[in-house]
């Protein structure tokens, strides 16, 4: 969570004083938790407000399609219980609340997150409130159960403001590929993009990344503080990256999947989509932990309350994998990596040079593991119990495949029949044996690299930054899978966790970022090597127009809002 | 996968072990009627050796449990359909696998019960298959490495006319793995619909292959039989056949010894231990006939057709099914300990310990069998009719233990009178209204030789009734104790000589043997009260004196 330091020194909404808080000059919200509500008094935004400003914004910028439910009934009375808690909590004794509290006394707050709104992509199954994943096939599925990690925001007070846009199934790079179309990029509307010369805001908006780009999108637009993404090649720091954002995967385990509708169980995590990184370790911290649903969670290693202001680096080791200066890497993101390999060294870290030699085999292994249990898990899509439901009842089998081949995308249908080809009894050994062998020496890769005493490995998390939807669709989304996820793909074979950290602006006005990779559960190590470099990289906050809806005009797309029904 | 959370038992629900000891079921099965060499179909040819047949069985026990193997649903035959079905069993998307602690116990002591090595480490599979009644199109399985290998089921059967001699017959246990069950489909065809209940769905199995070590359907059935007497022993199977919690596949095949095994058909559709034996003594006939014909035998799934006793060929193509097998990604390896093994700071409630539970085991049939027959002097046939019939071991040493008479006599009228009035009424041996305390009162007068044996019978159909009465009170109130006055049994044998002339000139012409049928003219006159030995002596003594022809003529 914040230091008590930053504690006391609480700004109101707005004002633009401290990193960043100018992107908000239209009066809509500030950039941290740490200058939301505070039990101690001295924020000085309600919860309600805060909540009316996050909604409004979300109509506003409706246009960048980041939203598939907007849940604002819902939102509202969230909001309105978390006031009563502030109002009730001034004369109480302030006592910042572990997450643990899960049901404090009424009129108590109840941690960091109370009040501060969030979002959800929409692949996380929410209780009575539809969840698609940006299918067909679950168009109109109402889940009776809410996801464990969700569940633990609600419990915290945090305020649901929709569930965001995605590829159809978190099946793509790009969040182009979901039945809801395209999200776009903010920074598309940003100042510092726009007014760059000869850029048309009608045709040359850039995408956000993906799968998860919905998430981003709410964040980077300031419609919500936090996002839930998920992460299985990069899907979360994909997105946050070319948004500009922190985004981080978690250690494999430390986050339960308990109603995050699968893509790829063994690689599978909930990802954390913020705008510094102190507030991914609060979000963290509330978040990660034992869940009795999810048998591959892990108990989470002991990690303090929030990240010091005041970290040393001195000790840290630093590793540059060589393998990660693969083609197609943009000038500008290798001289980022290079200044940032710089400060660090000049912080005092060590940086040296090492070697992932099997991480260039990633991504084809990665195609294997991924379709094949892609096969397995979607083979529950029958339309049976629930979701989309073809009409043709010729038999049992001519149901199952009229289902399916409505139900869902070229995409998802390809990886489908790929996967079952890889499943194969007489192609099992020869592919998905094999891809198991490579994720292992990948794997070990890491593991050996780490044991060499290396504490961190500093890589791109992208090869450039964010491509214009135009060009990005001129390449299928195999292709387009396999580009975009080089990086962060091999992170998710070892299970380990990964942050990724905006550290420029490029040419064009939109965020470079890159990525620091950890040892299994030294999550929060990591988020304190991403603190030290926030505080020294002075990434630019983004500047939205006054008129954000001068922009949606420009963009020539009407916004796209659904609001959930409860 | 993660490294980070392999080794160890993740996620195991923590619940109450709610088994009990008693049983509900009683099993009316029986040993198959026919000895194996006489079911074996036999047909001989000059040139070549006989041909003989080669069983195997597939066995799915559906584990006693309260919960189902991954969700925590209760499990309940009989509940209304689609009444005991979680998010998981019903595969709604996001839902994960958590696996039940007892179903891993259950399977454990089966393995150890059957000499199985327990596999420390095991594997959990998804197998993939499109069907209605399952609900997430795969079934979470033990492929690769399943929790026990390598055992040894011991059965015994009993031949010859009298069937009478024990044979000790021995197949072996390629493995046992843990694995769900399916929902049930329900085929409407008036509506052409089909109707699901998933309710089953999920239900912990555990799946026994036993290796082709029979050779007719009279020794997989009386495999099976003593299979079922384990898990009831160790209650991790309720084993009603019948209720679907013991499966049986067969797969059969005929070769001549020496040569190769004989390509295999494989038998579904058996719910009973004799339909069984039909079932696969058909098949091998319908096979040996087919080799003998110079065909062969095809690659295939049969059923059973319990009406007319053949089994058909089933239209699915299961066999041609490629099942893409996948590692289970949402289980990490299960792993077992031992007391010395389990890693410090472990919480109890998430490990199984394969010593503690291997301390747990119950007596198990073979050794209670053997227990009785040396402890009692009982014959071993015997033996296993007690320990067949469900509770009726505790029974007989109930009666032992209270009465005076000998083990060898408590025996005969625990198997022959009690337990034939309970087969007559269909009840169970818990349902006896004569209590082990009642039987051995009666057993005490008769061996007191306050009654005489038939009289006892009387007593014990009149106890039967259940009117609260004890034996001696019957005794009492119907006049049955042993007449033991001479005169009085002097006077009824006098009168039984008077009245069957023919008989006594027989008798004193030579013919001994008719002296029993005017011993059982005064039982008769008595009801059963005379002291038998009295009445031969009287009656060999009144015979013995010359007849008084002189004085009646």
């Amino acid at each position: 969570m914040v230091s008590p330091g930053q504690r006391q020194r609480h700004l109101d909404l707005g004002t633009g004083g401290g990193r960043g808080c100018e992107g908000a000059s239209s009066g809509a919200v500030c950039l941290c938790l740490c200058r939301c509500p505070r039990p101690c008094g001295g924020g000085r935004v309600s919860p309600t407000e805060l909540c009316t400003r996050c909604l409004e914004q979300v109509k506003r910028t409706g246009f960048l399609n980041a939203f598939v439910t907007v849940t604002e009934e819902q939102a509202l009375r969230q909001a309105s219980e978390a006031e009563r808690r502030f109002l009730e909590g001034r004369s109480l004794t302030a006592s910042p609340l572990t997450h643990r509290d899960r049901s404090p006394p009424p009129g108590k707050p109840r941690g960091p997150l109370d009040g501060i709104p969030f979002s959800v992509k929409d692949n996380f199954c929410t209780e009575n409130i539809e969840t698609t994943c940006a299918s067909h096939m679950l168009k109109g599925y109402f889940p009776p159960y809410t996801a464990t990690v969700v569940q633990k925001l609600l419990d915290q007070g945090a305020v649901l403001i929709g569930k965001t846009n995605l590829d159809e199934f978190a099946m793509g790079a790009g969040s182009t590929d979901g039945v809801f179309g395209p999200v776009r990029n903010p920074w598309s509307y940003s100042a510092q993009y726009r007014e760059r010369p000869g850029v048309d805001p009608r045709s040359d908006w850039v995408i956000t990344g993906g799968s998860s780009g919905g998430s981003a999108a709410a964040v980077a637009s300031l419609g919500s503080f936090l996002a839930l993404g998920s992460d299985s090649g990069g899907s979360t720091r994909n997105p946050g990256a070319l948004c500009g954002l922190v985004a981080l995967k978690p250690t494999y385990g430390l986050l339960s999947r308990h109603g995050l509708i699968p893509l790829v169980n063994s690689m599978d995590v909930p990802g954390i989509l913020v705008r510094s990184a102190d507030d991914a370790a609060t979000a963290l911290g509330v978040l990660r932990g034992l869940d009795v649903r999810d048998s591959t969670t892990i108990p989470p290693p002991a990690a303090p309350p929030h990240l010091p202001d005041d970290i040393d680096i001195a000790r840290i080791r630093v590793g540059i994998p060589k393998e990660y200066h693969a083609p197609g890497l943009s000038a500008e993101t290798l001289c980022q990596w290079g200044r940032v390999a710089d400060l660090l060294e000049r912080g005092g870290a060590s940086v040296e040079q090492v070697s992932l030699p099997h991480t260039q085999h990633s991504i084809v292994c990665y195609h294997v593991l991924c379709t094949a249990e892609v096969a397995s898990n979607m083979a529950r899509f029958d339309g049976l119990q629930y979701g989309h439901r073809s009409e043709v009842n010729d038999s049992t089998e001519a149901l199952y495949a009229a289902t399916c081949h409505e139900g869902f995308n070229d995409v998802v249908r390809r990886r489908i029949l790929a996967g079952n080809y890889f499943l194969l009894k007489r192609n099992y050994e020869r592919y998905f044996m094999k891809a198991q062998k490579v994720r292992r020496l990948i794997a070990q890769d890491f593991a050996r690299v780490f044991r060499d005493g290396v504490d961190v490995l500093l890589t791109p998390t992208t090869l450039g930054d964010a491509v214009r939807y135009c060009d990005f669709i001129q390449e299928d989304n195999r292709t387009r899978s396999a580009q975009e996820d080089v990086f962060t793909q091999p992170v998710n074979m070892a299970g380990l966790p990964a942050v990724t950290v905006p550290t420029a602006l490029s040419s064009r006005g939109l965020p470079i970022s890159l990525q620091l990779i950890g040892r299994a559960s030294h999550d929060w190590q990591l988020l304190g090597v991403a603190k030290w470099l926030e505080q020294r990289l002075e990434f630019p906050a983004i500047q939205l127009p006054q008129d954000v809806s001068q922009a949606e005009r420009e963009a020539g797309v009407p916004g796209r809002v659904r609001t959930s029904v409860l | 996968m993660a490294a980070s959370s392999s080794g160890r038992l993740a996620g195991i629900c923590s619940l109450k072990d709610k088994i009990s000891l008693g049983y509900s079921n009683v099993f009316c099965g029986s040993f198959a009627t026919s000895a194996c060499h006489h079911a074996q179909p036999q047909i001989k040819r000059k040139a070549s050796p006989q041909l003989v047949g080669v069983v195997g069985l597939e066995i799915h026990a559906q584990i006693y449990a309260s919960t189902k193997l991954f969700s925590s649903s209760q499990v309940c035959f009989s509940s209304p359909p689609n009444s005991s079905v979680s998010f998981f069993d019903a595969a709604l998307p996001g839902t994960l696998p958590v696996l039940n602690r007892r179903c891993v116990e259950a399977a454990v002591m089966t393995g150890l019960a059957l000499g199985c090595t327990i596999n420390k480490r095991s594997l959990f599979d998804r197998k993939h298959y499109f069907y209605a009644d399952l609900p997430a199109g795969y079934q979470i399985t033990q492929q690769r490495l399943p929790i026990a290998v390598g055992g040894r089921l011991s059965y015994s059967h009993l031949v010859g006319r009298k069937r009478n001699q024990v044979v000790d017959k021995n197949v072996r246990i390629k493995q046992i793995q843990l694995e769900q069950d399916s929902g049930k489909s329900l085929h409407d065809s008036y509506r052409s619909q089909t109707l699901i209940d998933l309710n089953r769905a999920g239900v912990g199995l555990m799946e026994l292959v036993l290796e082709p070590d029979m050779s007719c359907g009279e020794e997989a059935a009386a495999a099976v039989r003593e299979l079922q007497l384990i898990l009831q022993a160790l209650g991790t199977c309720q084993g009603n056949m019948s209720e679907g919690q013991l499966r049986v596949d067969a797969n059969v095949s005929v070769h001549r010894p020496g040569e190769p095994l004989g390509v295999r058909t494989e038998v579904k559709n058996i719910n009973s231990a004799r339909f069984l034996a039909r079932a696969i003594d058909y098949e091998l006939q319908r096979q040996m006939a087919v080799v003998e014909g110079g065909g062969t035998v095809l690659n295939e799934t049969r059923a059973f057709d319990f009406k007319s006793g053949q089994t058909v060929p089933m239209r699915d193509k299961e066999g041609l099914q490629d099942y893409r097998f996948m590692p289970e990604p949402n289980l990490p390896p299960l792993i077992l300990y031992e007391r010395e093994t389990v890693p410090a700071h472990t919480d109890p409630r998430q490990v199984v310990l394969v010593d503690q539970l291997q301390e747990q085991l119950p007596e198990l049939p073979r050794v209670t069998r053997d227990r009785l027959v040396t402890t009692y002097g009982i014959l071993p046939e015997h033996s296993f009719t007690l320990v067949n019939e469900d509770g009726l071991v505790d029974y007989f040493v109930g009666v032992v233990q209270q009465t005076r008479a000998e083990p060898k006599k408590v025996i005969g009228w625990v198997l022959n009178d009690l337990l034939g009035l309970l087969k007559q009424q269909c009840l169970t041996v818990s349902q006896s209204p004569v209590s082990p305390n009642a039987l051995a009162e009666l057993l005490d007068l008769l061996e007191a030789g306050s009654i005489s044996s038939p009289a006892a019978k009387l007593v014990l159909q009149e106890l039967w009734k259940g009117s609260g009465k004890s034996a001696k009170h019957i005794v009492e109130e119907q006049g049955l104790g042993l007449m033991r006055d001479r005169s009085e049994i002097q006077q009824v044998c006098r009168r039984v000589i008077d009245s069957h002339p023919d008989e006594v000139s027989a008798l004193r012409a030579g013919n001994k043997n008719v002296l029993n049928k005017l011993i059982g003219q005064v039982r008769k006159q008595t009801k059963g009260r005379a002291d038998p030995q009295l009445v031969r002596a009287i009656l060999e003594e009144e015979l013995s004196r010359p007849p008084f022809h002189g004085e009646t003529t």
